[in-house]
């Protein structure tokens, strides 16, 4: 009770008193402790007590601390109070509890600072096992990702995202929930784990492809019901254990990981899941309405350096489909020599230069023969490889050979995928 | 919400993989307990940058000395929120004896009782977020929610008596943030957080 005599007066002052409007957390509804009902001579609840067993009338006790049993049963324990003095001093304690009742803070924590902590520990103390440069964008992601997840009730889970990607160089979308994408996410994170020889989300799930859509849909479909929040906590496990496995892979990431029809070694595939994590994360907070930052300037230049390192790969394929103009003139490039070249301007946080081959993988940019220039905002560069922005819409500054810019912009949004 | 009941298994392997010096084991602590510890530092100084700065040395102190916790002593958790009460307590009373020293206004007793009552504060967040989930449910109803226990036990599916017993309970478990005089020892750990946990 020696707590209870010095915090006394703070526990029971007049703001947090009888008054009947306060808002819930206010602590506004916590009677005057016993002593003052006495002192001040206010009249008892009018109701008279009611005869209680002296065992019933303790296990009043936290009840009637809170408030929160009949005015009856309180004048019924107040008048027991004065009888009894274990029952009035645990009476007095847990009053004195109550008020130590506070809302739990939820302050999001500032993404950022994860980084800052942990990058203090590992300065004062170098890591004998590091997280490999080219999976820490992932790491980042999935954590940022997580943490917007935290404070999610059943209807932000079940809140209705739609999936925008570009294919066959128009606009395709495909409906789901918030648990869906995390869903979707889980699935599609899980070819890197099977890369890494970590169970498969899917299970005894047979998709038709390897394909990041095909394992999606069936996973979905496998389902009677829509998936729910209890997704998070795989999707969470899963991506824990994907960073820490490939911090023991040691061989610079070069793994091949499939993903169907194509293969991406380890690290590119790394970059290719953070993206996905903060496309969709940004998916999520849209249908929430909750702000989400794009990703730090060094994560997002890993993110579109990838993308500029696929594009040649992706215009190659679009020309064999018939989908983009061949290249102007005889284009045999030796594989390695310079060759007809798009100059790539990334603007804004985590920009930089590109020189894209235009017209073989196989070629090296070459700013000698830069044929064109295009010039777009980093953010703005991620939605259109995203298939959020269509190409005819992105809105970049342009200069030099219209037919290769449009291929450019056309082959930046068939990156995308569901 | 929180992460309970976890293994003592988890712990043991964390601090393992701590010791071993695995980056990515930094990264999965930081993700389960962050929260934890900036909410703790913030509910002690009710300052932003300080609860960061806080949640940095308490981070630095378990990546450095993952061998100082005992698994026989208790979970993580429970070392973890131990660090960060102490840490942050300190920090207050660093922070607070300076303003002193510089002649603001106050006594050298005021400043023990505000100690005392952020750190009590700070004990009784930690109680109620380790608390079994069915006596938090119970007095979040009838504390927040304004109900009565007749409707508490209606709202949990649970006989009147059972709601009644939790809510006593629940008032019991955090009647004993105060119980221990902690901020007058910050080596030690402050014994409320063993109890609740």
């Amino acid at each position: 009770m020696k707590a209870y005599d010095e915090n006394g007066e703070n526990g029971h002052n007049d703001e947090t008193g009888e008054s009947d409007d306060g808002g819930p957390g206010t602590g506004a509804r916590i009677p005057l402790p016993r002593a003052s009902v006495e002192d001040d001579g206010r009249a008892l609840p009018e109701a008279a007590p009611v005869a209680l067993e002296h065992q019933v009338l303790t296990s009043l006790l936290g009840a009637w601390a809170l408030a929160a049993c009949s005015a009856p049963e309180a004048a019924a324990v107040e008048e027991h109070l004065g009888e009894c003095d274990s029952c009035a001093d645990e009476a007095l304690r847990l009053r004195e509890a109550v008020t130590l009742l506070q809302r739990p803070e939820s302050l999001d924590l500032d993404p950022a600072l994860r980084t800052r902590v942990l990058e203090g520990c590992l300065e004062r103390r170098p890591p004998r096992i590091p997280v490999p440069d080219w999976a820490a964008s992932y790491d980042a992601e999935t954590a940022r990702l997580d943490a917007l997840l935290q404070d999610f009730g059943d209807a932000e889970w079940h809140a209705p995202v739609r999936l925008r990607w570009f294919e066959d160089d128009g606009a395709a979308s495909r409906r789901t929930t918030v648990a869906g994408v995390i869903a979707h996410l889980l699935t599609v994170d899980g070819t890197v784990a099977v890369g890494l020889g970590l169970d498969d989300p899917l299970g005894d799930i047979t998709a038709p492809s390897g394909g990041p859509a095909a394992r999606t849909e069936a996973y979905w479909r496998a389902s009677h019901y829509p998936p729910t929040r209890a997704v998070r906590a795989p999707w969470r496990e899963q991506s824990h254990s994907i960073v820490r496995t490939v911090a023991f892979t040691g061989d610079a990431g070069g793994m091949p990981v499939s993903y169907g029809d194509f293969e991406l070694p380890l690290r590119d595939a790394m970059l290719d899941r953070a993206f996905e994590c903060w496309v969709h994360a940004e998916d999520i907070a849209e249908a929430v309405d909750y702000p989400y930052a794009p990703p730090s300037a060094r994560h997002l230049n890993g993110m579109i350096d990838l993308a500029a390192r696929m594009l040649p790969g992706v215009l190659a394929a679009r020309r064999r489909a018939g989908l983009a103009t061949p290249g102007g003139g005889p284009h045999l490039v030796a594989a390695g020599g310079p060759g007809r070249s798009l100059r790539l301007e990334i603007e804004g946080s985590g920009g930089g230069e590109w020189l894209i081959p235009l017209d073989s993988p196989g070629a090296v940019g070459s700013a000698d023969h830069e044929v064109a220039h295009v010039a777009l905002d980093g953010v703005e560069f991620c939605r259109l490889a995203a298939g959020h922005v269509p190409p005819a819409e992105a809105a970049a500054g342009q200069a030099g050979d219209r037919e290769a810019i449009r291929d450019v912009l056309f082959a930046a949004a068939g990156l995308s995928r569901m | 919400m929180a992460k309970r009941d976890v293994p003592p298994r988890w712990d043991r392997k964390m601090q393992q993989r701590l010791a071993r010096g695995e980056a990515a084991a930094l990264g999965e602590l930081y993700d389960r307990f962050a929260s934890l510890v900036h909410g703790l530092a913030h509910r002690v100084l009710d300052d932003e940058r300080a609860a960061d700065h806080i949640t940095r040395d308490v981070f630095a102190h378990v990546w450095e000395h993952p061998d100082a916790y005992d698994p026989r002593q208790g979970p993580l958790r429970t070392w973890i929120a131990t660090l960060t009460h102490r840490f942050a307590v300190q920090r207050l009373r660093a922070t607070e004896t300076a303003a002193l020293v510089r002649g603001g206004s106050g006594t050298a007793e005021e400043l023990e009782t505000k100690v005392r009552q952020a750190s009590v504060a700070a004990r009784a967040d930690y109680i109620v977020q380790s608390m079994p989930a069915p006596l938090r449910a119970a007095l979040e109803l009838a504390y927040f929610q304004r109900r009565d226990y007749r409707q508490t036990a209606a709202d949990l599916g649970v006989t009147e008596d059972e709601a009644r017993r939790r809510l006593r309970l629940g008032l019991q478990l955090l009647s004993t943030a105060r119980d221990a005089g902690t901020a007058q020892h910050p080596p030690g750990a402050p014994p409320g957080y063993g109890g609740a946990a």
